[in-house]
């Protein structure tokens, strides 16, 4: 039995006296599709800046494919296979589409920080870009400045850029955050291609997406994890709706 | 499959066709640096000219931390300097030097600001925007400041001074005349800007794009942004010592002069007037500012001032700089619509260049008034000699002002109309 | 002993002037995130100021008035220049004031040519106030420390004891939320940069006589100013105070003890080679300590860069 892709034990993070995460224990298995999802202001952000370095855990470890992450730099951590999306969209504005997706190779084909290789000479580089544009459906776009792209356009690139270097783990937060309802749709239906035999991470609010693309969820209340299942079980869960209706149903009876 | 092949050749070739692998303007730029010397033939010239380059190559290697990492430097002159003075402990290593060919110099003054970089770089490159701002500042002063101290290194108050003819002869040539200066400085120019800008399209020079705009998302690329910065930093140290060793040639001495914050600034000034967005911006300002220091100084007493003012209305109105400029017509162009502005631009542009050249008369008049010795009333403006003191000459000056300045903000609504209209695909042309 | 006495005084005399210009400019980044290149540009146009109302209406009118006009001349900086250039970042931010910096020496050298002025300290205070161990302490230097100290203590008491206090305090760490509570906070940001050149300015008038009125004084002390903030940690007033005192009376006394690095390199077992003229070290044998008294600050502030970067009280966030 394989280490799970990602596992967190006791993970507790404070600012100052405020506790945000309050002890978190969860599995998440090797290509399996997992949703975070919970109310506003749950701590579902500051979960995953725990996860990849952003933020120092103030107790607790995370470990990717069963390695511990502790004291490892956002880049380093990169590098081990696991990439992540930003909820404002994390972009290269002033470079164009091709460019953005190209960075994002760079490293993955080995290139470091070498200076003796002429980017635009490398089949590999510029091929694997566009093989990339084509699966997240901007090769139309590719001269583009980034910073131009609609909204949509731009969250489709963050998806790209994010996926691009290979990782095995993707995370992504709030991907169709503002979203209309037929780019939800587009990027639901882009999430999964992309994500095809990988781990996935998704913070959502969306509940169509979640129950679209999860094969488990985790419900996040006030820095805790209450429960986690199937999504028809965790729907059912008398806990969860409590969560989410709380007093409304109090009110009702 | 072999379709995506071809379309992805074509693709490559359409953004390699578009400079580098095409070696035209490099090929236009060697013909226009030979051919100058036949246009411009007095050795003022050329000394202007050398200058210019020199300062192309420092305002380069400037760019490369400023424009292409958002790294802003108000300590680079250090690494010039230091370069520089290195190659002129190397001119004066006697025996050495006379079985050493001068062309090779530069080299050696890039390894010295390289080196130099390297040091400062482990520790000023942990931090960006206005902390490596400030680190720089410090280290910058902290050197010039012990340059007057470290009397061995760098000469003490009178520098260092060597003679550059005490070289190997190369192909016969021992570099006594400006020309053989001349060509040699242009080499050297021109081979720096070529690899300067071949490192912006490697690996390193993409992401120093990527760390500059966005450096949280460049570290989940799987790069340490601090990392970049730093390579960066090293690299320009390197092309900054190749500008200092050019002025040591040139000028065959180096003093306190060239390591100082104001040396720093105006490389600083040079390169933002130019422009910082675009590779050929730094070029533009070294050129245009050269021109204006050597051309200007000897009109006016007061070109710093219109230096700075010119520096405050960049930053201000068109932070893009000269090279923004030129190349905020590129749409325009390429719809075909630019001979559109042409009209509009002389109407707005012309009465408001005379318009300001009229403040400039009255500010040179104030100045000559305030500051001249007592009894000499005389003072002489754009070819005209007249007496300060009197009353005509102001109300000339006031109303070219006044009507230069009403006029073009008259015409400029319809020019404003005209850059619209250019911009706008289809319609009218 | 006496002279340890007469060295205090001056470095405190230094030093507190440092923290008038230092305090303003951390107040200044510590709000708005723009570190004023200008700052000491602002403190020389209060020194020309003052001198040329003084020719007209005595020390004590440029005293009081040159520091509104300098406040005044901030805020307009500020709202007219500063707010256009905000939009494009934080570099440009930073090469506009010092594009200003660079303006403002050439507008001063147009008006008033490049010597120095006459600017001199007011004749009621021109005597000495007393001596010690034969060094002699002019009446003029009591009166800047109390002039400072009076101003800091106002300053603390506005910053913390009154309403518009709060405010300020509140809008230097967010700014967003004071203005969702429906303060001007376009206005206070003004204000904070009026007052905080005006500072400057004050520190120009009482300056000016003891350490020249000339277009160069401003380069003079702004690159200490900027390390002065440095050591003391960007954005933290108490930093700025304890780092101006610490330079003020490190340069002081390293000016006045003429401590030699020979004797030091010899106390501590190395010998004096031969012939010292040849030697490629031979700057560092015959280093002084009046030599390096003015680097030493630039040298302070390279460790604490390198071994404690957010400087000595600052916050971790730059």
């Amino acid at each position: 039995m394989s280490a799970p892709a990602l596992e967190l034990t006791g993970l507790k993070k404070s600012f100052g006296k405020a506790e945000i995460i309050r002890g978190i224990d969860l599995e998440i298995g090797k290509g399996e599709r997992h949703a975070i999802i919970g109310p506003n202001g749950a701590g579902k952000s500051t979960l995953f800046n725990l996860i990849t370095a952003r933020f120092h855990a103030t107790e607790g470890t995370v470990k990717l494919h069963g390695e511990d992450l502790a004291g490892l730099r956002p880049y380093e951590i990169n590098r081990k296979g696991l990439s992540r999306s930003f909820q404002i969209t994390n972009i290269f504005p002033k470079m164009s589409v091709f460019e953005n997706v190209r960075c994002a190779l760079l490293w993955v084909q080995g290139y470091k920080y070498s200076f003796w290789n002429l980017v635009q000479r490398s089949r590999a580089l510029n091929d694997g870009a566009d093989a990339i544009l084509e699966q997240i459906n901007l090769s139309a776009r590719r001269e583009v400045p980034a910073g131009m792209l609609s909204y949509a356009e731009q969250r489709a690139l963050e998806i790209g850029i994010t996926i691009a270097g290979g990782a095995d783990v993707i995370m992504l937060d709030e991907p169709t955050a503002g979203m209309s309802h037929s780019e939800t749709d587009y990027i639901t239906d882009l999430i999964m291609k992309v994500t095809e035999g990988k781990t996935l991470v998704m913070v959502e609010h969306d509940m169509g997406v979640v129950f679209n693309l999860a094969d488990r969820i985790s419900v996040l209340v006030y820095g805790e994890i209450i429960a986690t299942g199937a999504p028809e079980a965790v729907r059912g869960d008398p806990k969860v709706q409590e969560a989410y209706l709380g007093a409304a149903l109090e009110a009702e009876h | 499959m072999s379709d995506q092949l071809t379309t992805s050749t074509s693709k490559a070739g359409q953004q390699g066709g578009a400079w580098v692998l095409s070696l035209t303007p490099w090929i236009v730029a060697a013909i226009l640096l030979t051919a100058l010397p036949f246009i411009f033939q007095s050795n003022s010239a050329l000394t202007i000219m050398n200058q210019m380059w020199i300062t192309v190559v420092f305002a380069l290697a400037y760019n490369m931390l400023l424009g292409q990492g958002g790294m802003l430097s108000f300590g680079h002159a250090v690494y010039a300097g230091v370069g520089g003075f290195a190659c002129m402990h190397i001119m004066n290593m006697s025996d050495f030097f006379a079985s050493f060919p001068l062309p090779v110099l530069p080299v050696f003054g890039g390894l010295f600001g390289m080196g130099l970089a390297l040091i400062v770089g482990s520790f000023s490159t942990r931090s960006a925007g206005t902390g490596f701002a400030m680190i720089s500042l410090g280290v910058g002063e902290l050197i010039a400041a012990c340059s007057v101290i470290i009397v061995a290194f760098f000469g003490g108050e009178e520098g260092i001074s060597g003679d550059r003819t005490y070289a190997m002869p190369f192909f016969g040539n021992e570099f006594l005349q400006q020309i053989d200066v001349y060509y040699l400085t242009s080499f050297w120019v021109l081979l720096s800007a070529a690899l300067m800008y071949l490192w912006s399209r490697t690996p390193v020079g993409r992401m120093a794009n990527a760390v500059r705009d966005n450096p949280e998302r460049a570290e989940f690329l799987g790069y340490s942004a601090r990392w970049v910065r730093f390579y960066s930093f090293v690299a320009s140290g390197f092309f900054a010592g190749i500008s200092g060793a050019l002025f040591a040639i040139n000028y065959e001495i180096l003093t306190e002069e060239n390591l100082n914050a104001a040396s720093s600034g105006v490389i600083l000034l040079v390169t933002f007037l130019g422009g910082v967005g675009f590779f050929f911006g730094p070029i533009i300002g070294a050129v245009v500012f050269t021109l204006v220091q050597t051309v200007l100084s000897l009109q006016t007493e007061l070109w710093a001032f219109y230096a700075g003012t010119l520096f405050v209305a960049t930053v201000m109105f068109f932070p893009g700089g000269l090279a923004g400029l030129l190349m905020m017509h590129v749409p325009a162009y390429r719809m075909g619509k630019l001979r559109s502005l042409l009209v509009p631009y002389l109407k707005t542009l012309l009465p408001g260049a005379i318009g300001i050249l009229g403040l400039c008369a009255l500010v040179e008049m104030l100045f000559h008034v305030r500051h001249a010795s007592t009894g000499d009333h005389e003072m002489t403006l754009f070819w005209i000699t007249f007496d300060s003191h009197t009353l005509l000459p102001w109300i000339v000056a006031g109303m070219i002002a006044v009507l230069g300045i009403g006029a073009a903000r008259m015409t400029a609504p319809s020019l404003k109309d005209a850059w619209d209209g250019a911009n706008t695909p289809g319609g009218a042309s | 002993m006496e002279l340890i006495l007469v060295n205090l005084i001056d470095g405190l005399v230094t030093g507190l002037l440092l923290f008038m210009l230092s305090a303003g400019l951390t107040l200044i980044f510590s709000m708005m995130g723009v570190l004023n290149f200008a700052h000491a540009s602002f403190y020389m146009l209060g020194a020309y100021f003052a001198y040329q109302i003084s020719l007209a209406l005595g020390f004590w009118m440029g005293l009081l008035i040159a520091p509104l006009i300098v406040g005044v001349m901030g805020a307009g900086v500020e709202r007219y220049g500063l707010r256009r250039v905000h939009q494009y970042g934080h570099v440009p931010e930073l090469i506009f004031t010092f594009g200003l910096a660079l303006l403002i020496e050439e507008l001063v050298q147009f008006i008033w040519g490049k010597n120095q002025m006459a600017y001199s300290a007011p004749e009621i205070l021109n005597f000495t106030a007393f001596a010690i161990a034969g060094n002699s302490i002019p009446a003029y230097k009591i009166f800047m420390i109390f002039t400072s100290v009076a101003i800091f203590i106002g300053l603390l008491y506005i910053l913390t004891k009154t309403r518009v206090g709060m405010i300020i305090q509140a809008a230097l760490s967010y700014p967003r939320t004071v203005e969702a509570l429906g303060h001007n906070v376009p206005l206070i940001f003004m204000g904070v940069f009026g007052v905080g050149t005006a500072l400057a300015g004050v520190a120009g008038v009482i300056a000016g006589p003891v350490l020249g009125t000339f277009p160069g004084m401003a380069f003079v002390l702004g690159s200490i100013v900027f390390v002065t903030i440095v050591i003391g940690g960007l954005g933290s007033l108490w930093g700025a105070l304890v780092a101006s005192l610490l330079i003020g009376w490190i340069t002081t006394f390293a000016k006045s003890y003429n401590i030699e690095m020979e004797d030091i390199l010899n106390g501590i077992g190395i010998s004096t080679p031969e012939n010292l003229s040849d030697s490629l070290f031979r700057d560092l044998w015959s280093l002084t300590s009046p030599q390096i008294a003015d680097i030493l600050p630039y040298i302070l502030m390279v460790l604490i860069l390198i071994f404690r970067p957010a400087g000595l009280l600052g916050k971790r966030e730059t």
